[in-house]
């Protein structure tokens, strides 16, 4: 967030010379940002850490939680789902994605209305659009209805409530986090770029090879981080459309929580804050991916 | 070096280094409702070897030009032929021209001496000869050793540089530039004006060169051709378009030029005789306008004189009678405002000298020049 407040303070504290050894202008991001700092420190910055504190002081100062983890397999299972499903959904918005940030940016008169269908779902409640897979992946919902019509199946196959189930939906509604950075890099492009290319002999896909595939990786690192770091947390499609036996960690955590198993909960939950917050940690020391977050957040 | 890659373009009646171009007809309308021909019937023989120059005000066609014969953009009529094959149906990557971008266009992604590899890479030339051309390129560009930075390192000359060094490392027998000077300062613009022509005659192809500034096209190229509306308004050398344009739009466009209204009153051989705020003047003419007919005569402000001043040889024949109404010095030289009879703006510029006396204000004058260098339009 940094980078975003100190560009401002910086072309003010430039612009005046400096008077008084207490620059009042330099506190005015800060201020104009007070209310919402205020709001995120009471109501979420002291829940996680109030969280955090019970996964070590329940009943007294221990780190038990954390070693009956080693080899708790229910919770190694859980986990390796969660990865899993997190990392396939992240490739499938990212191989369904990419070309559909190509054509938005491509296209002229049509880019509104690609926008809008990419951006309706997306103004759509998650649990609304969940409902609507279980509607459609059902026993006699319209895939199983489709597929017996075109002869393909016999009778109804079991797609909902298994873990395909839970990557479809879950690609459908992570798909504008993909899209958008991607197309944002994709469109501040230089187009003469696209044309000397081509000028200097380079065939469309040696082209797209060479220059707009690695002058987009930053919408792409953009993208995956932020797919991949929401699919880590989800919780109601999963849980709605998902196998009953194929529980992520946010399942497992709200059973935790149902069954008042408070220290257990806080304990998972930390494991999930600490995964993606290492995701993120790593994933800026990779080079180029540093670079993307600062042109991303411009 | 022929036999690399995809040299589509380069194979017809081949003579010299440089490619010939032949523009026919040439039209281009984009697909908006009632939209203007943005070029509109071109016509245009660029010869093996030569500097052309497109020059033109902005929406004058010249950029579009330019763009169809790279194959960016396609003709809605006419003919394209680089060494007599026609290559409107040829994508730009088969078309083997060299090309020099307004913003330079480099790759922010590579080193320069990838960017100047690139060309190199997509026709397949082996990574140790790629690395030979690509150090002579820079070489033929004065940036040697600059290989390993990243555009964004080097200045805005040094960029331009290496494009040019990109566009030509693969031997193109044609290189286009569009305004590739446009963001430079002022020295510095002269001083690759100076390269652009030194590399011209080192290379010995065609170039291509658009630009809306005409100090730049008179000082580089062999030929200009003079854009307006999409259309060519006058093909010449440098010269010619200065001593002789044919309208009234490239006197004007190239230089300062005076306009004088007249009416013509007699021909002798091709010198028309006119009749200009009750004078007779004679000008140059190629055609032959009737008796009476009304015409704009145009002569430059450094080719006329004050009358009563120092001549060398015979003094000139044109003669008016004018008033100064604007006198300013302006250091090598003085600049007056004159007006005729009817009211007439002449301008005039003479060398300024410590034994020329100033004119004042308000004060009456003839003023003289010669018939060679006053032009009918």
């Amino acid at each position: 967030m940094s980078e975003v407040v100190q560009p401002a303070s910086l072309a003010l504290a430039v612009s005046r010379p400096k008077t008084s050894p207490f620059d009042w202008r330099r506190a005015v991001p800060l201020l104009l940002a007070a209310p919402l700092l205020i709001y995120m420190l009471v109501f979420y910055a002291l829940p996680v850490v109030a969280m955090l504190l019970r996964s070590v002081n329940d009943p007294t100062w221990t780190l038990s939680h954390y070693a009956t983890l080693l080899d708790d397999v229910v919770f190694q299972k859980t986990f390796w789902i969660t990865i899993n499903t997190s990392v396939t959904v992240t490739l499938g918005c990212l191989i369904l994605g990419y070309p559909v940030a190509m054509g938005l940016v491509r296209a002229k008169s049509m880019a509104p209305f690609i926008l809008v269908v990419i951006l309706l779902p997306f103004w759509t409640s998650v649990l609304v659009r969940s409902y609507a897979w279980m509607v459609l992946l059902g026993r006699h919902g319209l895939v199983n209805e489709a597929l017996l019509a075109l002869g393909m199946i016999d009778r109804p196959i079991r797609i909902l409530n298994t873990p395909l189930a839970t990557q479809i939906a879950m690609i459908h509604i992570l798909l504008p986090y993909m899209i958008l950075p991607i197309a944002n890099a994709l469109r501040q492009i230089d187009p003469s770029l696209i044309r000397a290319a081509s000028g200097l002999g380079s065939t469309p896909f040696m082209t797209f090879r060479q220059v707009i595939l690695p002058l987009s990786m930053s919408g792409v690192a953009a993208g995956t981080l932020l797919t991949f770091v929401l699919a880590l947390g989800f919780y109601i499609t999963p849980a709605m459309v998902g196998g009953p036996r194929d529980i992520t960690l946010s399942m497992l955590i709200a059973q935790q929580v149902d069954q008042l198993n408070w220290a257990y909960a806080a304990t998972l939950s930390a494991v999930l804050l600490a995964t993606a917050l290492a995701i993120l940690a790593v994933a800026r020391k990779l080079p180029g991916v540093g670079n993307a977050f600062r042109t991303s957040m411009r | 070096m022929t036999g690399m890659g995809t040299n589509g373009a380069g194979s017809g009646p081949v003579s010299g280094r440089g490619a010939s171009v032949t523009l026919s007809n040439l039209e281009k309308t984009y697909d908006r409702a009632n939209a203007a021909k943005a070029v509109d019937g071109v016509s245009l023989d660029i010869r093996s070897g030569e500097f052309l120059t497109m020059l033109g005000p902005s929406g004058s066609g010249k950029t579009t030009t330019l763009m169809m014969i790279a194959g960016f953009e396609t003709p809605t009529a006419g003919d394209i032929a680089i060494d007599g094959k026609s290559v409107v149906a040829m994508p730009p990557y088969r078309r083997n021209i060299g090309m020099v971008f307004q913003n330079y266009a480099l790759f922010p992604h590579l080193t320069v001496e990838e960017n100047v590899g690139f060309p190199l890479k997509q026709r397949g030339v082996p990574k140790a000869e790629r690395a030979k051309l690509v150090a002579e390129a820079l070489e033929l560009v004065h940036l040697p050793g600059y290989g390993a930075r990243y555009p964004r390192q080097l200045s805005g000359g040094q960029q331009q540089r290496v494009a040019v060094a990109r566009a030509v490392v693969f031997r193109p027998r044609l290189l286009l530039m569009d305004e590739p000077l446009g963001a430079l300062d002022k020295q510095l613009r002269e001083n690759l004006q100076l390269e652009m022509r030194r590399l011209h005659a080192d290379l010995g192809i065609t170039f291509i060169y658009v630009t809306h500034d005409q100090e730049e096209a008179l000082t580089m190229s062999d030929r200009i051709a003079v854009m307006n509306d999409g259309k060519v308004a006058q093909v010449g050398s440098p010269e010619d378009l200065y001593d002789r344009p044919d309208n009234r739009f490239v006197a004007g466009f190239i230089g300062e030029s005076n306009f004088l209204p007249a009416v013509v009153r007699g021909m002798e051989d091709n010198i028309v005789i006119a009749e200009c705020e009750g004078a007779l003047i004679r000008a140059l003419c190629p055609g032959r306008p009737a008796s009476g007919e009304k015409v704009t005569l145009t002569t430059r402000p450094e080719r006329l004189r004050f009358a009563d001043g120092v001549w060398a040889g015979t003094p000139p024949q044109n003669r008016l009678s004018v008033t100064v109404t604007e006198a300013v010095f302006a250091g090598e030289r003085c600049r007056y405002m004159l007006q005729a009879g009817d009211g007439t703006s002449i301008v005039l510029k003479e060398p300024s000298s410590a034994t020329i006396r100033r004119r004042a204000v308000g004060e009456r004058a003839e003023i003289a020049w010669s018939v060679a260098d006053t032009i009918l339009v």
